[in-house]
């Protein structure tokens, strides 16, 4: 399952996180966000505790994408350590994704 | 190997206006048809806002709905839409493989409807600052320049249409254009002109995108002076055109100079039972209205070519 993160539990969940993640800046309004969400869904159904898959709502959580930089959505960044070690930016096939998320274990 | 290729009478490549329709026309008519898209059933459509010219929508219609909609009922149908993608193509009268990231598929008639993505300035700084101030989509990204000032590169259609978008967040919308008028259509031109946050820059292009962290700037010339000048923004938008999706039959069909792909009248491309439609074809107009109608015409014709075998 996909876990929704706010600017309140982002870091509990995202930084203090024991494994690696992904985190899916999206919103309801971007249609590209619409094309890779489902991606992101089948994702978290196969890396369910390898790689935490969350996303955040950049109209509902303002805090976390301008810490981030935020200024395009879909944004993937990936977590590792609670570092950021990659960003993408725009929607991607799922096994491109897979290929960056294995990288990650 | 050979029994591992999974075998259907037609495969479709990409799942925007043009794939979707044909897709509803051939699962209509009973034919053993999959259509492969790499990514949820969309295409360029979901960058638009608001569909104003598709017939049938009066109030106009979000492209992610009219989409939802064409897929509904190509599923209706009976439509098998898989989320793949295609790597590579390996086309003969006897013969067409599809090869995707995990598989591979043998058809016998194949209709491309990949479509296209924005192009590129080509200029220094563009890469860099990607995610960081350009933007290729000002439906996704315009919310996150609010009060901020952006440039807005082109004169067409697109080009117009998101400025007009980009003014209900930004502070200010230059639109940059390399001529001293518009290609856009009239009515979008008026719209554009009546806004007061948009200010019209006339025969100019960029150069350079500058910024360290982020955009900051954007250093442009007049073309009739060649004077160089830096205008301060923080987010430029480029829609000067479309880069077909026609890697993957570069040297296998013919394509015109732009990389489009080249078709008869019936949408049949150089390679006999190969048929493409939509943005990714050469052609006028790039429409959904005009995706749909080849989308339609290729599924007939493909229809057709399978008779004839």
């Amino acid at each position: 399952m996909v876990m929704h993160v706010t600017d309140q539990s982002f870091d509990e969940e995202i930084i203090n996180s024991d494994i690696p993640a992904l985190v899916d800046f999206w919103a309801e309004w971007c249609g590209p966000c619409r094309m890779v969400g489902p991606v992101i869904d089948e994702l978290a159904n196969e890396y369910a505790g390898k790689v935490k898959i969350a996303k955040v709502n950049v109209d509902d959580n303002r805090q976390i994408p301008a810490r981030f930089g935020i200024r395009n959505i879909p944004t993937m960044i990936l977590f590792k350590n609670g570092q950021p070690v990659q960003t993408i930016i725009g929607a991607r096939p799922k096994e491109e994704l897979a290929k960056e998320l294995d990288k990650l274990l | 190997m050979e029994a591992d290729i999974i075998k259907r009478d037609l495969i479709i490549v990409g799942a925007g206006p043009a794939g979707l329709t044909a897709g509803l026309y051939v699962a209509r008519a009973k034919l053993d048809v999959l259509l492969l898209e790499k990514l949820a059933p969309g295409g360029q459509v979901l960058l638009t806002d608001m569909v104003e010219n598709y017939p049938g929508f009066p109030e106009g219609i979000s492209g992610f709905e009219l989409i939802d909609r064409i897929k509904q009922q190509a599923e209706k149908f009976g439509l098998e839409i898989l989320a793949n993608e295609v790597t590579s193509l390996s086309l003969s009268p006897e013969k067409k493989l599809v090869t995707t990231s995990n598989r591979q598929y043998m058809a016998k008639a194949i209709i491309l409807a990949c479509g296209a993505f924005a192009r590129k300035l080509g200029i220094e700084g563009e890469e860099l600052l990607t995610g960081k101030g350009v933007s290729y989509c000002a439906t996704c990204d315009g919310p996150f320049y609010r009060n901020l000032d952006v440039a807005v590169i082109g004169g067409g259609d697109t080009a117009v249409q998101e400025a007009i978008f980009l003014a209900k967040f930004a502070n200010r919308v230059y639109l940059i254009h390399r001529r001293d008028k518009l290609r856009a259509t009239k009515i979008l031109q008026d719209r554009a002109m009546a806004e007061k946050k948009i200010e019209f820059i006339w025969d100019t292009v960029p150069v350079r995108i500058i910024g360290e962290e982020s955009v900051e700037a954007v250093e442009l010339r007049n073309v009739r002076t060649d004077n160089l000048f830096q205008l301060p923004v923080q987010g430029v938008f480029v829609f000067i055109g479309y880069t077909p999706n026609s890697n993957i039959v570069k040297n296998i069909l013919c394509l015109d100079k732009n990389g489009f792909i080249e078709t008869d009248n019936d949408m049949q491309t150089s390679e006999p039972g190969v048929f493409a439609a939509g943005d990714i074809r050469s052609k006028l107009l790039r429409q959904i209205s005009t995706a749909v109608g080849e989308g339609a015409t290729a599924a007939f014709a493909a229809e057709r070519y399978l008779d004839s075998l």
